[in-house]
């Protein structure tokens, strides 16, 4: 009973943080309403018995990916006034392939109940199962080429960033330490021999 | 599935090719940070080898049959390997195309090279791909790179705009397409593409939640095809990436898009044919409408050039939509000649290009014929064959989709394929005139090294050559796709 009463407690702040992720006028408020969505999310899935997911969305998401999205958010500067002027005349389109989405969805589900098909619950977990040691199992027998493959995609992401990123200016005024330390005097101070002069 | 890790490592053997490819694509970012500018070019000749030496190992597997492996995530069929070795052969033949290019303009960069044989490593595993996990992965791989390289030129602010709109619109897809894979799960209980075929078997097919999977889906697939209506990043990112970029597009990613096609819908969902045939019979008439009619009005080539995909993907379209083995061998025969067709019409493109000029309007065509008897002769082979005019190679293509669609009786696809194949002949043809009845407005000397100008004739001749003798091609689609 307890477990139920906290899903829907969960789901429903879930939902409305994800409502308020796509509705608020701040950006820096959405992307906060947007880590209260992966805390929620996280809540549930231990109710699951998927802690190790819980946990590394709550690290990687919310400690990571989110923080430095609102570094992003943040340091953009983006005027949301500005940019939403043009979208405002689009409502009545916007409002129509949304209600049409929504009726698709309600007839397949609550019309034609999945065409029949039954959910039955999860068998619960036996005593003593561990969510981290079947997920690395799996992750490393049966999908181990997906996560090699995953590991690709990876690589591929940070070469791509730098591709795109790095840029070498030519004619900038910058250090090199190397040859400063490598300088010797000879090369920078030239001892000119020349004829003493007489006074005029 | 139970797994056994004597299995896993006995299948390792048939991926050997994707293994290698991987392995030499890294040791080629690394050695890409030893070598000074001057040397940066020896990247290029690598990576063609490798290609090549890739090629090699997937042509020599002996396949029969479809071979699952890799804890169920892999398969081999004839397919694959033909599809696989094709999509090799044409990337290696994008990098000779394109080293010049790079050069010229002062972009030679490894990374080119190496985002490149990524991407050829996600066509690969798409190919190969035996479960909705890979197919996702490889699609993803694929599209990564793609995004990467039409944003490769820092200086072009046009390059940057339709990299962004590629990058979202494709994001986007690939969202959908993840959605329709999720329902499918949700509905089957199963990734393994023959588990989903099994459970839609045994009465699953008439689910409408299935139906509803298929939409999202198709919507993915249409996409990474560019089908109408889902083709509106294709002129854009064709005219915006430099014309390296467009050219490796235009060519094996295509492939990789009719492997999605063909794993997702007849092996996956084969029992619902009837579900998706009509929804791409949507896709496959606007695209044929639309591709052919809005390409009369560009003047600019690779513009046009994109147009003509969109319409020729409408004909994949059609031999996919007819559910048949016959109209599979037609599609899959289709992709082959189209995508070496392509190839070989952006290489025009990029050998009439050089330092601070784009050969990409139609005018700069003009005339061709005087500066180069040869080369005007290649390009018009290239067109007569993407028209469709017989006996080249285009015809033969069309005939067997047309010949495909009639067999499932419906003739007025047929009618409609080839009431617009007529529209496009048009501005196919008008090339050809540009080339021959008009005088000449670009008198440079025409540049390209001796390799590329040999490949580019090669290219056109073996175009040629297939378009005469299309039998052997034809025998090599038959057999894959029994």
């Amino acid at each position: 009973m307890f477990p139920t009463i906290l899903f829907f407690v969960f789901a429903a702040v879930l939902l409305c943080a994800a409502l308020g992720v796509i509705l608020a006028r701040n950006p820096v408020h959405a992307v906060l309403l947007l880590v209260l969505c992966f805390f929620t999310s996280a809540v549930i899935w231990l109710l699951l018995d998927a802690e190790f997911l819980a946990i590394v969305l709550v690290l990687v998401y919310v400690g990571a990916v989110m923080v430095l999205f609102l570094f992003v958010v943040m340091m953009l500067d983006v005027n949301i006034e500005e940019m939403r002027k043009g979208l405002a005349g689009y409502w009545p389109l916007a409002l129509a392939v949304a209600g049409f989405v929504v009726f698709a969805i309600l007839n397949v589900i609550v019309v034609k109940h999945l065409g029949g098909l039954t959910i039955t619950a999860a068998a619960p977990s036996p005593v003593g199962y561990s969510n981290t040691r079947v997920l690395g199992t799996a992750l490393f027998t049966r999908y181990a080429y997906p996560a090699q493959l995953a590991a690709v995609i990876l690589l591929v992401a940070s070469v791509a960033a730098i591709v795109l990123t790095l840029r070498q200016r030519t004619g900038g005024k910058l250090q090199n330490i190397a040859r400063q330390v490598a300088v010797r005097a000879k090369d920078r101070v030239r001892i000119v021999k020349m004829a003493s002069e007489k006074r005029p | 599935m139970s797994f056994s890790a004597a299995n896993f490592n006995a299948g390792l053997a048939y991926a050997r090719p994707e293994i290698f490819l991987g392995i030499a694509a890294c040791a080629i970012l690394l050695l890409d940070l030893l070598l000074t500018d001057a040397q940066r070019h020896w990247i290029g000749v690598l990576a063609v080898l490798s290609l090549l030496i890739t090629a090699l190992l997937a042509a020599g597997q002996p396949v029969s049959g479809r071979i699952i492996a890799l804890g169920g995530m892999f398969e081999l069929d004839r397919m694959a390997q033909v599809l696989k070795v094709v999509s090799l052969l044409i990337v290696a033949l994008v990098f000779i195309y394109s080293t010049d290019y790079l050069r010229r303009r002062a972009i030679l960069k490894g990374e080119y090279y190496v985002l490149g044989l990524f991407a050829t490593l996600g066509i690969l595993v798409l190919i190969s791909a035996a479960n909705l996990i890979t197919v996702y992965l490889g699609l993803e791989l694929m599209s990564l790179c793609l995004y990467a390289m039409v944003a490769f030129d820092r200086e072009s602010g046009k390059a940057a705009e339709s990299a962004i709109k590629f990058f979202v619109l494709g994001s986007m897809a690939s969202g959908t397409l993840l959605y329709g894979m999720s329902i499918l799960y949700g509905v089957t209980g199963s990734l393994q593409l023959s588990e989903i075929a099994a459970a839609l078997h045994n009465g699953l097919a008439a689910n409408v939640g299935i139906l509803f999977g298929i939409a999202f889906i198709i919507v993915g697939v249409g996409f990474k095809f560019g089908a109408v209506p889902f083709h509106m990043w294709i002129p854009d990112v064709y005219e915006g990436s430099p014309t390296c970029v467009t050219l490796f597009i235009g060519s094996a990613p295509k492939i990789g898009a009719f492997a999605l096609a063909m794993r997702l819908l007849p092996e996956g969902l084969g029992f619902s044919q009837p579900d998706w045939s009509q929804m791409l019979v949507v896709l496959a008439v606007l695209s044929l409408a639309i591709g052919n009619v809005v390409a009369i009005a560009q003047s600019n080539l690779k513009r046009m050039l994109a147009y003509s995909t969109i319409s020729h993907v409408g004909f994949i379209l059609l031999g996919i939509l007819s559910g048949t083995a016959q109209g599979y061998q037609a599609a899959m025969f289709y992709t082959i000649t189209y995508v070496i067709v392509a190839t070989g019409s952006f290489g025009m493109i990029l050998l009439l290009s050089r330092q601070g000029f784009e050969a990409d309007m139609l005018t700069d065509f003009k005339g061709l014929n005087v500066r180069s008897p040869w080369f005007a002769g290649l390009m018009a082979i290239h067109m007569f064959s993407l028209t469709g005019l017989p006996p080249f190679v285009g015809f033969w293509a069309k005939l067997g989709v047309l010949q495909a669609v009639l067999s499932v009786n419906d003739t007025w696809l047929a009618v409609v394929a080839v009431l617009f194949s007529v529209v496009g002949a048009f501005f196919y043809l008008r090339v050809v005139k540009l080339m021959y009845f008009d005088e000449p407005t670009d008198v440079a000397v025409i540049g390209g090294s001796v390799l590329m100008r040999t490949m580019l004739s090669t290219n056109a001749l073996v175009v040629f050559a297939l378009g005469m003798v299309p039998s052997a091609l034809l025998v090599l689609c038959q057999r894959a796709l029994p």
